[in-house]
């Protein structure tokens, strides 16, 4: 066997507006486990992509245990067995696990689909390997790691000798991520190669032998992972010396803003995803919601904010009861929000900075005159001054289509027209998801300096080290109930991953 | 490069090249069934200008006709237009016209006889019901999320059959037609009639006018609108940040029944004399979604396209006395709203422009 | 005993709408939302229409001529859904806009023929159509039945038909498994075309002797609707089918039912539509539609 199962020379892809892969090489060798680094937009999902198959390379050559290979699409891929394990998994909902995995190379008696038969190979294929599978639960009904080790099945069905895990942490617990890590671990000594895919230092230093590094499309640089420390990778990763903690100056919280009081929630289907769940902000406090997706934060913040309907409990602000209100009423009652999904919920793309900076106040008399007719210069004014302060870069100022501006001064856009409307609660949800490093430092000093001012603050992060830098007081969700609430400097990562699982542990607060 | 990506980029530009290329495909398809697409161009001439090619004489008339024909294009045109903007698809136009036109007549044979004030009701009565039959498609949109595309449809043709059995029921009915409209009832303009020797223009024109300038100051200057077009670009978002995307949903559903009623209304009283007992649809409602599409649902755009297809139809007669079958326009019609909807091919042709751009940065 | 005399003139109008039903639930469940059924309809009947009057009046065998007449309408339906099928699958074109493009175009493309061919806004009359068996059905109820059928069989027991469903679901798992996302959304488009062109042809000449502007009167709708209400399921928009053709012949039952004379025709005429409307607000089935039905499909987007 070839000393390099895969080997990657000068590769470069572009998009519309941009070099995704500017000459990159990569050499994994074979039975590794070797980690891809990189910030979000480095340009690791597309190399792999490219090596998947998903897209072709403007030019490069791909090497695979040393013969110059074409990967035209995912099926040359499998048939090289090369396999991926996406980070948005590319399930079927509605199709049963075993559906998902045959679908493709599904077993037949003649012209026919013969489904028993798959049902019996998913079966034992699972027993091989330990990863517990119900081979006839449809996936919308299954857990999202159950639901990742279907997308491992695959790969395993289709006999691949190299797997690509795509950011696979970002949706599980601590408990899990160990559990997957064992699982990575068998797989290599069953003599499979390994490509990790991950902006998280602490797993590359776990299970990684080697790591490579890209920053902006660009190759860094490749080194043995047992030679560098946490610093020395972030340095590599974002170009300069990173700080990872941020100075949070003590203070005292004034008074409760916002009381979440036995809430209920049931979600679209009717099932009930928040349960009896009891919770306080003070003023001058940042508290955070932390756990894994899918345990209620998103109808919990639905709830809050209006979109979903309040099936059992009351939501106050300030001591009024603002469960019955509209959406509007309750941004009226003082309540500031910015979305984890933003191009989905928070902005407007084909709307002006001007126009998305208005979009919860617009029929306010500063910017709606008699007989509602709009104030046009007053929406710009108003844009200005919040791309001033806070650093938004936009080539057309005021003028400019929110659709076009990156990440991050999306982000900031958001943020700034909620703080300039001073509500009485801030919630944030994943406030830096998606965002590079400048624009998470930004982010994250931002909310510590409202907080400072005195606002109220409720923060969801399903990143750990997030929550526990910037928030006082950490509640954890599972299930939809929070498990305990302790303060910030009493409680280690590992206690919070605990109690994400379920087991409950001693409160503090 | 940057000036040919802004051209590209232009909506105008793009509905221009889009009915040029109708035009293209139509007279290719008369030539190929072997007859003179010129003469088809004779008819348009003469539709346009009043002047006629083939004997050099001019009549004003056809001047009068075609500004006339437009009218009811115009306003069909802004019906699909605005409920367009909110991110429906409304093509219920037909339906919301038949109404408006049969609310219109019932006025006009049944109402007070007084001047001005006759006719003003029929049309406001024709306005009022194109706002329900309108409203209701929102709000089963809204509430139910019953898909706007086949609500419409659904009423469009229980209009057609509605407006019969209601128009069987007035004074003097036959089966094609009502007794003669009270004088009071009628919306025709001597002073049009003088200067265009005898067209059919009349008052609705004003309306029309009124009515393209409330579309784009509703639109594009009312917080009304705003919350509109936050709603047609990012229902979410737009709920999320507590617009009353029900009611925004809604209320342009009916506003866009309004401009069809009142279409319906203009042509009962400008373009008849009687009331009809309709046996088919007039089609205005239809043409109302390429005209929209044309004209990229704004007020300026809906208005030259409406002014376009208002020629089109003026010059059918003519093509028809030219052996051409006037079905021609409808092929033409319907070619240009198809390539409307591959506008979004203009864009990927962008991006392959922008791709290469890159590449060569990059030195490949 | 009344009911089952009236059972194949209820058939006969069913079978289209339900042949064209079919068509559409598979185009949706590939992914493709076809709203131009109802122009396809009017293309392959008026096809069917020409080339049956045209044969007829050639001397050909009755039978012969008929067989041939409705395949001429499938081909030429299913060449016209090509239009569509570029339009939506190849540039991502908005496809409701298409389709009501083709709708538009069909319309017009229809009469312009007429004109060409006949000299006249509608196909010459032909002397006689399609014949009832036996048992007093049209030979199109069969064809519909073999239709639901066979799109069961094909959707859920083959191969072909796994891959079509998840192309509808989520076209990114279906491509990241080798399938062609692209050329199964042309297969179903096609397929909706050429039944639609079918569905046109056996309306045509089963309920009337030729072509007008007015032959299928919304009945590509009623279709679209069918597939809605029924749940996208073959078995429902059987039923739904069968329900809106119910409505639809309530006109010709009507005449049965001495009761039911002495109201105006046009009732009789609005009964479908009003049925239809009313079905789709109680029985809205938004949740039930293939989750990336009418989206364009972009390669790489997750």
């Amino acid at each position: 066997m070839h000393e390099y199962a895969i080997e990657m020379r000068g590769i470069t892809k572009t998009f519309p507006g941009v070099i995704a892969n500017d000459k990159v090489n990569l050499s994994v060798k074979n039975q590794e486990i070797h980690a891809l680094l990189g910030e979000n937009g480095a340009g690791k999902s597309t190399l792999m992509s490219i090596l998947f198959g998903a897209y072709s390379a403007d030019s490069g050559t791909i090497l695979i245990n040393g013969e110059e290979v074409e990967i035209k699409n995912p099926n040359v891929a499998t048939a090289l067995g090369i396999g991926m394990v996406h980070q948005h998994f590319k399930l079927v909902q509605n199709y049963t696990v075993t559906e998902n995995i045959v679908l493709g190379m599904e077993p037949r008696r003649g012209q026919i689909l013969d489904l028993k038969k798959a049902r019996s190979e998913v079966a034992s294929l699972s027993a091989r390997y330990g990863l517990a599978v119900d081979p006839d639960a449809k996936i919308e009904d299954i857990s999202v790691s159950q639901q990742q080790r279907v997308e491992i099945l695959k790969t395993l069905y289709r006999s691949a000798k190299i797997i690509i895990f795509d950011e696979p942490t970002a949706v599980l617990t601590p408990q899990e991520i160990d559990e997957l890590i064992e699982i990575i671990i068998k797989l290599k000594d069953e003599g499979k190669t390994i490509v990790l895919i991950t902006h998280k230092l602490r797993e590359i230093k776990a299970v990684a032998d080697r790591c490579t590094v890209l920053r902006r499309g660009k190759y860094i640089g490749t080194v043995e992972v047992a030679d560098v420390s946490e610093g020395d990778l972030a340095e590599m990763m974002v170009g300069r010396a990173v700080r990872f903690e941020i100075d949070k100056p003590d203070q005292q919280p004034g008074d409760v803003v916002l009381k979440l009081e036995n809430v209920s929630v049931k979600d679209h289907l009717g099932l009930e995803k928040v349960s009896n769940l009891t919770l306080d902000v003070h003023s001058g406090e940042v508290v955070g919601i932390a756990g894994v997706d899918g345990n209620g934060q998103s109808e919990l913040l639905g709830a809050i904010t209006g979109l979903l309907p309040l099936s059992g409990g009351e939501i106050y602000i300030n001591d009024r009861p603002i469960g019955n209100l509209t959406i509007r009423e309750r941004i009226e009652a003082g309540l500031g929000y910015t979305p984890e999904d933003r191009r989905r919920y928070g902005l407007v793309a084909d709307f002006t900075i001007a126009e998305n900076a208005v979009l919860k106040n617009y029929y306010h008399p500063r910017y709606t005159g008699r007989f509602g007719i709009l104030n046009d210069q007053a929406m710009h004014d108003e844009a200005e001054t919040l791309i001033e302060q806070f650093d938004i870069r936009a080539g057309e100022g005021s003028h400019t289509k929110a659709g076009s501006l990156s990440g991050g001064n999306q982000q900031k856009v958001i943020v700034a027209r909620e703080i300039s409307l001073r509500p009485k609660v801030l919630i944030v949800a994943q406030p830096t998801r998606g965002l590079d490093v400048g624009a998470i430092e930004y982010i994250r000093k931002r909310i510590i300096e409202e907080r400072s001012r005195g606002q109220a603050i409720l923060l969801v992060s399903f990143e750990l080290d997030e929550i526990m830098n910037l928030c006082d007081r950490i509640a954890t969700i599972s299930k939809g109930t929070i498990v305990a609430v302790n303060r910030s400097d009493e409680v280690t990562e590992r206690d919070i991953g605990m109690m994400m699982a379920g087991s409950r542990m001693k409160e503090s607060v | 490069m940057k000036k040919k990506d802004a051209w590209i980029q232009s909506d105008g530009a793009v509905s221009v090249l889009v009915v040029l290329l109708g035009f293209l495909v139509g007279t290719i398809l008369v030539a190929l069934v072997g007859k003179n697409p010129l003469n088809m161009y004779k008819a348009i001439l003469q539709a346009l200008s009043g002047y006629n090619i083939d004997n050099g004489k001019m009549n004003v008339r056809y001047i009068g006709e075609t500004l006339n024909y437009s009218v009811p294009f115009i306003l069909c045109g802004l019906s699909m237009g605005f409920a367009n903007r909110v991110g429906l698809f409304n093509i219920g136009g037909e339906g919301q016209y038949i109404m408006g036109m049969t609310v219109a007549q019932i006025i006009a044979l049944l109402g007070p006889q007084i001047p001005v004030l006759h006719w003003l009701l029929a049309l406001l009565g024709a306005m009022l019901i194109g706002a329900v039959w309108g409203g209701v498609v929102g709000i089963l949109k809204a509430k139910y999320e019953v898909s706007e595309v086949v609500s419409t449809i659904m009423l469009n043709y229980v209009a057609l059959y509605l407006s019969r059995i209601i128009c069987l029921q007035l004074p003097g009915a036959t089966t094609y037609r009502t007794a003669s409209y009270p004088e009071t009832a009628l919306i025709t303009n001597v002073f049009f009639q003088k200067i265009t020797k005898n067209s059919l223009l009349n008052n609705g024109i004003f309306f029309m006018i009124l009515a393209v300038v409330a579309f784009w100051f509703i639109m594009e200057k009312t917080s009304l609108g705003y919350g509109m077009r936050a709603t047609g670009f990012n229902k979410e978002a737009a709920r999320a940040s507590g617009i009353p995307v029900v009611r925004s949903i809604s209320i342009s559903m009916a506003i866009s029944g309004i401009f069809a009623g009142l279409a319906g209304g203009i042509i009962a009283l400008g373009s008849f004399k009687y009331g009809r007992v309709i046996a088919g649809m007039d089609n205005y409602g239809f043409d109302g979604i390429a005209v929209a599409l044309v004209g990229n649902s704004t007020a300026l755009g809906t208005t030259l396209a409406g002014l376009l297809f208002g020629l089109l139809k003026n010059a059918q007669a003519l093509m028809q006395a030219k052996q051409i079958p006037k079905e021609i326009t409808f092929i033409i019609q319907g070619l240009i709203v198809i390539f409307i909807a591959l506008r979004s091919a203009l864009r990927i042709y962008k991006e392959y422009l922008d791709k290469r751009r890159l590449q060569k940065e990059v030195g490949l | 005993m009344m009911i089952w005399n009236m059972l194949p003139s209820v058939l006969m109008i069913v079978a289209p709408i339900l042949i064209t039903a079919i068509g559409g639930m598979i185009s949706e469940k590939s992914g493709v939302v076809n709203i131009a059924l109802e122009g396809l309809m009017m293309i392959g009947a008026m096809s069917a229409a020409a080339a049956h009057v045209l044969m007829e009046g050639s001397g050909m065998n009755h039978t012969l001529s008929l067989i041939l007449a409705m395949v001429i309408g499938t081909v030429i339906g299913g060449l016209f859904s090509l239009l569509h099928a570029v339009a939506a699958i190849n540039l991502n074109a908005d496809q409701t806009i298409s389709g009501t493009g083709i709708n538009l175009l069909a319309s017009g493309v229809t009469i312009f023929a007429s004109q060409i061919l006949f000299n006249a806004d509608r196909t010459r009359e032909f002397r006689m159509g399609m014949q009832t068996d036996a048992l007093g059905f049209y030979p199109t109820a069969y064809i519909a039945l073999v239709v639901v059928l066979l799109s069961w069989f094909v959707l859920y027991k083959l191969p072909f038909g796994m891959h079509l469903r998840a192309c509808g679901e989520h076209p990114g798992a279906a491509e990241s498994v080798g399938i062609n996302v692209k050329r199964i959304r042309y297969i179903a488009v096609l397929a909706s075309g050429m039944l639609a062109g079918l569905a046109g042809g056996c309306v045509v000449l089963t309920q009337t002797i030729q072509y007008t502007s007015n032959t299928i009167n919304g009945r590509g709708f009623i279709a679209l609707a069918a597939v809605s209400f029924g749940r996208w399921r073959p078995a429902g928009v059987a039923g739904a089918a069968l329900l809106f053709g119910t409505a639809q012949a309530f006109a010709i039952i009507a005449n049965n039912i001495p009761a039911l004379r002495v109201l105006p025709t046009e009732v009789f005429n609005i009964l479908p539509y009003v049925v239809t409307l009313i079905a789709l607000v109680l029985f809205s089935g938004k949740n039930y539609a293939p989750a990336a039905a009418g989206k364009p499909y972009e390669k790489g987007a997750s």
